[in-house]
């Protein structure tokens, strides 16, 4: 019957749990493969400057003499073009999308 | 019969996007409907001449929150053809799949949201929750679930193993499933079929001639369908484009729910068929020539030109979108409605003003 095809939906999906949850309160379950935030490893890193010519948003600040690398979070969209191209493999997207970036601060 | 001048839009309980329109009413019934868009133009066709053409992938992906997965293969396929670039077939077939997912996922929220501009919010809510299961897969298999930001010149940027494939076959069952049930409320409800039939209606040639794209063509008779042309892996899938012969906007929703059940059989066949090997090769040099490239995004036909000079920035680049080839028969549809039909009727062609705006 055409009538009862969203009765019958209805009522079976009022005897189950809601498919919503209580976020934040609840951490949403992480997802094998997900592209989240930038992690960097400073023992392998070279400071060769590769990730922040060729970052598309220019998120990424490296300074050679003073051996120092920093990310702008507000920048980054998390494209994974800088960890294709880092010679050294020491950038990683990790599968944590962490806190939302509200300013401008320079991490790491 | 005085004349009254509805404004409708931007910011409209009904409309995802922002467009406005001027209705000319007499009484309940538009007379004429007159657009206005622009509100959201953000000048990307120009910022090829500041972004290089690797770059550009990035900002041809954000197009479009919707279909950006498909723009951004389109804009790919353009550039590979411009320098002759082979893209290995595993790179072809994952295309073709993340390309489906994307579909799949562009239907299901429409879907949703006609059911909103209904009125019937129980179904509007359980289209969402299963495009949020087809969400959960892209995040999965290309890391984004809105940009998938996994398509790049000369490829796709990361592969899927036979665990992932494994488990993208089951739950795209479970997906199918769900699809089935919500599609049978949409085609055998009363009160959607009451909404719908009749409303709206484009004939074969009305369509036609009004350049019609995309399921709105499809609604109307006529089988076309960029995915014949046999783009990415398409040459290689059964593929036979939906159509139906009532042209009205319950007609519209018919195709939808139909070639959600389509996409979801493509990409069952693209991963059982998918090669082994390489998904991407080295991209050196740089474009030059004139080239036009078409694809089937959800909405319809997409046409993207590329004028490149051989250095990194594109010279000219231009987009046609389909919600833009649909205008047209959209204001059509409007002259002579009922007001309390413009929401369905707008909802219909399926607009994103965002693609159309750029």
């Amino acid at each position: 019957m055409a009538y009862l095809e969203m009765s019958r939906l209805a009522l079976k999906w009022a005897m189950k749990r809601p498919p919503t949850t209580r976020y934040p309160f609840r951490p949403r379950h992480p997802i094998a493969g997900s592209r989240g935030q930038l992690d960097l490893d400073r023992a392998t890193c070279v400071y060769c400057t590769a990730c922040a010519k060729k970052c598309p948003t220019g998120a990424l600040f490296v300074n050679r003499l003073k051996k120092t690398l920093a990310i702008d979070r507000l920048r980054c969209i998390s494209c994974g073009y800088c960890v294709e191209i880092c010679p050294k493999g020491s950038l990683k997207l990790t599968t944590s999308h962490g806190t939302p970036a509200i300013t401008r601060d320079r991490e790491f | 019969m005085p004349r009254t001048i509805i404004p409708f839009g931007p910011q409209h309980p009904v409309l995802p996007e922002p467009v406005h329109l001027d209705l000319v009413v007499e009484d309940e019934k538009v007379v004429a409907a007159r657009p206005s868009i622009g509100f959201i133009h953000r000048g990307l066709e120009k910022l090829v001449e500041k972004k290089d053409y690797v770059e550009f992938v990035y900002v041809a992906e954000r197009i479009c929150g919707i279909c950006s997965f498909i723009h951004c293969q389109t804009y790919c396929q353009a550039i590979e053809s411009l320098m002759n670039v082979a893209v290995p077939p595993r790179a072809l077939y994952l295309r073709t799949v993340w390309g489906e997912l994307s579909r799949i996922h562009s239907h299901l929220l429409w879907l949703g949201l006609m059911a909103d501009a209904m009125g019937f919010e129980s179904l509007f809510m359980h289209s969402w929750r299963v495009r949020e299961k087809v969400l959960d897969v892209v995040e999965a298999t290309a890391g984004g679930r809105v940009i998938f930001g996994s398509c790049k010149i000369g490829g796709v940027r990361r592969d899927i193993d036979a665990e992932c494939i494994k488990q993208t076959i089951a739950d795209l069952d479970s997906i199918e499933r769900e699809i089935a049930t919500i599609t049978k409320v949409f085609l055998s409800d009363r009160s959607v079929k009451a909404r719908l039939s009749g409303v709206g209606v484009l004939s074969r040639k009305g369509a036609y001639d009004l350049g019609c794209v995309g399921p709105t063509l499809r609604a109307s008779g006529v089988a076309q369908d960029m995915r014949t042309l046999g783009y990415a892996a398409f040459k290689d899938l059964d593929l036979a484009p939906i159509t139906r012969t009532e042209g009205d906007s319950y007609a519209r929703c018919a195709v939808r729910c139909d070639e959600l059940l389509q996409s979801a059989r493509l990409i069952r066949q693209a991963l059982a068929k998918i090669p082994a090997g390489e998904v991407a090769v080295k991209v050196t040099g740089n474009p030059t020539g004139e080239i036009i490239a078409r694809t089937e995004q959800p909405r319809g036909e997409v046409v993207y030109f590329i004028k490149a000079n051989g250095t990194k920035n594109l010279q000219r680049f231009r987009i046609r979108t389909p919600t833009f080839a649909n205008l047209p028969a959209m204001l059509q549809l409007l002259q002579g409605c009922d007001l309390a039909d413009v929401p369905v009727l707008l909802l219909t062609i399926d607009p994103c003003i965002s693609c159309t705006e750029r």
